[in-house]
């Protein structure tokens, strides 16, 4: 097969994969002067783990102290905060509750607290079963005390490592999607990589490619580093109407495993149970299961009481690349101007920002010097549209071109800049991600159709097409 | 900022949410009655409310004596509506609900607030997609509810897909038969849990005739195919699992009240009807508002709503005129057995006073209810010890039962009345 070189530039970096954690590395090196193109195989980004999670900001309060995860995300959470109103992401900061719903689990609360406190999260405090009742009055009586943890956050899962990625491609980086890496070599100077769209040359590759990074890893440098171990988890998320019953997070004391079933609001005004933590061979499999959807509505309920009498807007999965270790892999190949970054299973929407900066540091080892985009002013800082539930919404303003999605309220305007741009979406799963139609209520009953005809011509796999075809 | 929308006024006397068969037909009586002030706010671009990608008969016999199919039933309540000089707001959608009949708009210019002394809430019905049915699987291209198929077919001329399968066998999953077939999509099969369909109609029947295959006492266990649908899991009462290859399915019918608004507002909503609660005058529980139409639970004819809103015109001219007697005092109505799904309406204004004046002879108190499976024997309407009524019932589930009561509320001796339920 002829193959033809993408552009004829040597780029200083090729990330591969625009997960939300290639989208931050790709963000932190084009800030730091580097030439920078991200390929990624799907035809949108955020394709991968990053296209399904319980979009919590964490402060990183239970990460296991000392290991590359905690300090990534306490790096991570600062600097969102630092920069996500330059940014306009939206976040609720409601911070959460770890409940204790027995004696076992409220004997390990003064060690949650111990170790909330290593990681240099000093403001959590136990709260006592009354207190509890008294934040969130609707939830059940059972709770026999928990630690608050005021830090913990919401954030909106799929616009924050857009914006990231904006930014990127703003400050002069490149996006390629559709676009899947099949191999290349290093010839001890330049990396040369095999594409699905094309051969890209570089000086350094980035494996960010989350679920399959082992196997990338095998790809370029013929050893996995680690094997990815996808481990699914199911959310219900419940209609608007059931927001407000709850104000804060309320997290489950962490059994051996997993974190357990979480409630939360979510940034669109939704509110969310899940997720469940299944091992499974498929790294792209992410089927719900009826018998587990049930579950979860149950384990909702005896936490919530009031929320068997809301409906069920959507069930979706997400699958978290785990691996043998409980830490990120995060190692650099000097001699082959290597990085990879993988294993980012659970919390890689609050650490993304953390992981770019260290993933930085091992950059700065290469000995390949940059020219920073310096002074900070010389810097662009383009503002996303927040689609968030608590944020004033494009249907408030003016010249909208009227609201196409009735249960999430997205204007025509807002569906039409989506398809436009230097990310314009290519998929209905982008889209949706992008402004959240057709993921309401009635999914899609209203305006299916709608959609159909303003998308026509636009994705690769169409929604619908003319009758007569 | 809140900036006015193109010609909606800042208050009005009746705001009607929502263009279809109810909302019109409330829009065109109060016109009828001399209440000039009306408008109607419909969010689509156009009015007519469901029957518009309903592109089948029969509708309009009660309305108009003859049968149309959807399309044209809906013109022709819109060209009623516009002929009578309704104000139609297209385009404009009713975000949320305030109390004292405070509306908050979205229209294409942004925001606005109207302040309507009555608002008739008339957004009717919408069927449960598949996420909310908690069915197994992924979530390829190509699942869809009845509705939008019908809006894909009738309003854009598009498909999207040509083998499906549809699930449910309401009257509602015979119109996606049907236009499946105006559209030259080939439904494999009709999936049904019970062991017959639930509309029992022959003539309804004989698309079957061309080539669908019937599937009765199964279910869909899990939806193939990632990216596209590639085929369902269909498992039967016995347990057998087959598969079944299609591209495509149609959720239908489970229809559920889009009570969206009322809901996310101060009004107080049934969860048995799942619609807004009403006494027996169509009012909320904030008197300013009142429903009709499909909203009030699932479901009925277009016929029905349309007579519901007319109904309704008429006890919002009356309470206009303060002739309504105070909402604020009224006997519950409660379902006392398990197969009664609903009872509508929930509240029975006591009705001493203004009511009996000559000119607006008092109605009799009728109840709506449905049984959610086949139920056969006697229903009791009870007020503290007292047997009110007793009727006795043999129907299929999804039929509607009317029960009147004595018109005045005099004989109930207790602040609630309960729906009893003895089979036999
Ligand atoms: C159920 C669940 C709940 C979660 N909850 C939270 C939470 O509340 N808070 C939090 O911080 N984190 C949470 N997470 C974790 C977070 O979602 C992940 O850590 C994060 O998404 C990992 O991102 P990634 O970029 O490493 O991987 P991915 O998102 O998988 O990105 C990798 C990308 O690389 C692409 N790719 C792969 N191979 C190639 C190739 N050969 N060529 C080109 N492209 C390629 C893929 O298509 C993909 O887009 C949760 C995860 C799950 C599953
Ligand atoms: C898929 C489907 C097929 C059906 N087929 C038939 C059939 O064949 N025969 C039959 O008799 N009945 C059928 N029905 C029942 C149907 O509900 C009635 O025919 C009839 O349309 C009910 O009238 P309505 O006025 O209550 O509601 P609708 O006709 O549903 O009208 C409600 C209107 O309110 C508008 N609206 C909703 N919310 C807002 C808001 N917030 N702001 C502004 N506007 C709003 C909607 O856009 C809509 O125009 C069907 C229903 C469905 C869902």
């Amino acid at each position: 097969m002829a193959v033809r070189p993408l552009v004829a530039d040597i780029y200083d970096v090729i990330v591969v994969g625009a997960g939300v954690v290639g989208c931050a590395v790709a963000r932190k090196l084009t800030l730091e002067g580097a030439r920078v193109i991200i390929l990624e195989k799907g035809l949108d980004i955020l394709d991968g783990a990053s296209k399904a999670n319980s979009a919590l900001l964490h402060t990183g309060f239970d990460a296991p102290p000392g290991s590359i995860e905690q300090r990534c995300i306490a790096d991570g959470y600062h600097e969102f905060l630092k920069i996500r109103q330059q940014l306009n992401l939206p976040l609720i900061d409601c911070g959460a509750l770890v409940i204790a719903w027995n004696e076992d689990e409220h004997d390990k609360l003064e060690s949650i607290i111990d170790k909330s406190h290593a990681n240099g999260v000093t403001n959590t405090r136990i709260v006592s079963a009354r207190e509890v009742s008294q934040m969130e009055p609707d939830i059940c009586t059972g709770a026999i005390a928990a630690v608050q943890v005021p830090g913990e956050s919401i954030i909106d899962p799929w616009n924050t490592p857009f914006a990231y990625l904006l930014q990127a491609l703003s400050n002069g980086a490149r996006a390629e999607r559709n676009c899947e890496v099949t191999g290349g070599e290093f010839d001890g100077i330049h990396w040369v990589i095999d594409s699905s769209c094309g051969r890209v040359t570089g000086k350094c590759v980035i494996n960010c490619a989350g679920l399959f990074g082992d196997e990338l890893n095998n790809r370029l440098i013929d050893e996995p580093l680690f094997n990815i171990r996808p481990r699914k988890g199911q959310f219900v998320v419940y209609d608007k109407s059931a927001a407000k019953l709850i104000r804060s997070i309320l997290l489950p004391v962490p059994g051996e495993r997993t974190k357990g079933v979480v409630v939360c609001r979510t940034i669109f005004g939704n509110l969310l149970v899940g997720p469940t933590a299944e091992e499974q061979q498929s790294r792209v499999d992410v089927s719900v299961d009826k018998s587990i959807l049930n579950q979860l509505t149950k384990r909702g309920e005896q936490i919530v009481p009031a929320l068997s009498g809301h409906s069920v807007t959507a069930t979706y999965a997400g699958i978290r690349p785990a691996t043998d270790s409980k830490d990120y892999h995060i190692n650099s190949k000097t001699d082959l101007h290597y990085i990879s970054v993988g294993g980012i299973r659970s919390t890689g929407l609050s650490a993304a920002l953390g992981i770019a900066n260290l993933v930085f540091d091992h950059y700065s080892k290469l000995g390949e010097p940059l020219d920073p985009l310096d002074p900070p002013d010389r810097i662009n800082w383009p503002q996303i549209n927040s689609i968030s539930e608590y944020d004033k919404r494009d249907w408030q303003c003016d010249d909208n071109g009227g609201i196409v999605c009735h249960c999430e309220l997205v204007t025509q305007r807002e569906i039409a800049a989506a398809m436009t741009g230097p990310l314009a979406v290519r998929s209905l799963d982008g889209l949706k991600r992008r402004t959240r139609v057709t993921m309401g209520r009635c999914q899609g009953f209203y305006c299916t159709a709608r959609l159909c005809e303003l998308t026509a011509g636009q994705f690769d796999r169409p929604l619908c097409v003319s009758s007569d075809t | 900022m809140i900036r006015p929308l193109n010609h909606i006024p800042d208050s009005c006397a009746v705001a009607i949410v929502g263009a279809g068969p109810s909302g019109l037909s409330a829009a065109i009586e109060l016109k009828r009655l001399g209440v000039n002030d009306v408008h109607v706010i419909e969010r689509e671009s156009a009015a007519g409310g469901i029957p518009r990608h309903c592109g089948h008969p029969p509708f309009g016999m009660r309305e108009f004596n003859r049968i149309y199919k959807g399309p044209t039933y809906a013109k022709k309540l819109v060209a009623q509506a516009l002929a009578n000089n309704v104000a139609l707001h297209l385009d404009t959608t009713v975000v949320s609900l305030g109390r004292n009949g405070l509306l908050h708009l979205s229209s294409p210019h942004g925001s606005a607030e109207l302040l309507a002394e009555r608002v008739i809430l008339c957004t009717g019905v919408r069927e449960t997609p598949r996420s909310a049915r908690l069915v197994s699987g992924q979530r390829p291209l190509g699942i869809v509810t009845t509705g939008a198929l019908q809006s894909m077919v009738y309003l854009y001329d598009k498909r999207p897909f040509r083998m499906p399968v549809i699930v449910g066998s309401e009257l509602v999953s015979f119109s996606a038969l049907l236009t499946c077939r105006h559209a030259g999509i080939k439904p494999v099969s009709m999936i049904e849990a019970n062991d017959r369909p639930t509309a029992w109609n022959l003539s309804r029947l004989l698309p079957l005739a061309s080539g669908t295959q019937l599937r009765l006492n199964s279910s869909i266990q899990r939806i193939l195919g990632r990216v596209r649908v590639e085929g369902v899991e269909v498992i039967d009462r016995n347990g057998t699992v087959s598969t079944e290859s299609c591209d495509g399915i149609i959720f239908s019918g489970r229809f559920v009240p889009e009570s969206t608004l009322a809901r996310l507002s101060h009004l107080d909503v049934d969860p048995d009807s799942q619609g807004p609660v009403i006494d027996n005058f169509g009012r909320c529980s904030d008197p300013a508002y009142l429903a009709a139409g499909n909203l009030l639970r699932a479901v009925e004819t277009a016929g029905w709503c349309w007579q519901e809103g007319r109904r309704v015109a008429s006890t919002v001219h009356r309470s206009l005129e303060g002739q309504l007697p105070d909402s604020g005092e009224y006997i519950r109505v409660i379902a006392n057995h398990p197969i009664i799904k609903y009872v509508l309406p929930q509240r029975l204004s006591i009705n001493e006073g203004s009511m009996h004046s000559d000119t607006h002879p008092v109605q009799h108190h009728q109840l709506q209810l449905r049984v959610s499976s086949t139920a056969k024997g006697v229903l009791s309407i009870v007020s503290g010890e007292r047997t009110i009524l007793m009727k006795r019932i043999n129907t299929l589930p999804e039929r509607r039962i009317l029960v009147n009561l004595p018109s005045s509320t005099r004989d109930m001796v207790d602040d609630t009345i309960r729906i009893d339920f003895n089979p036999s």
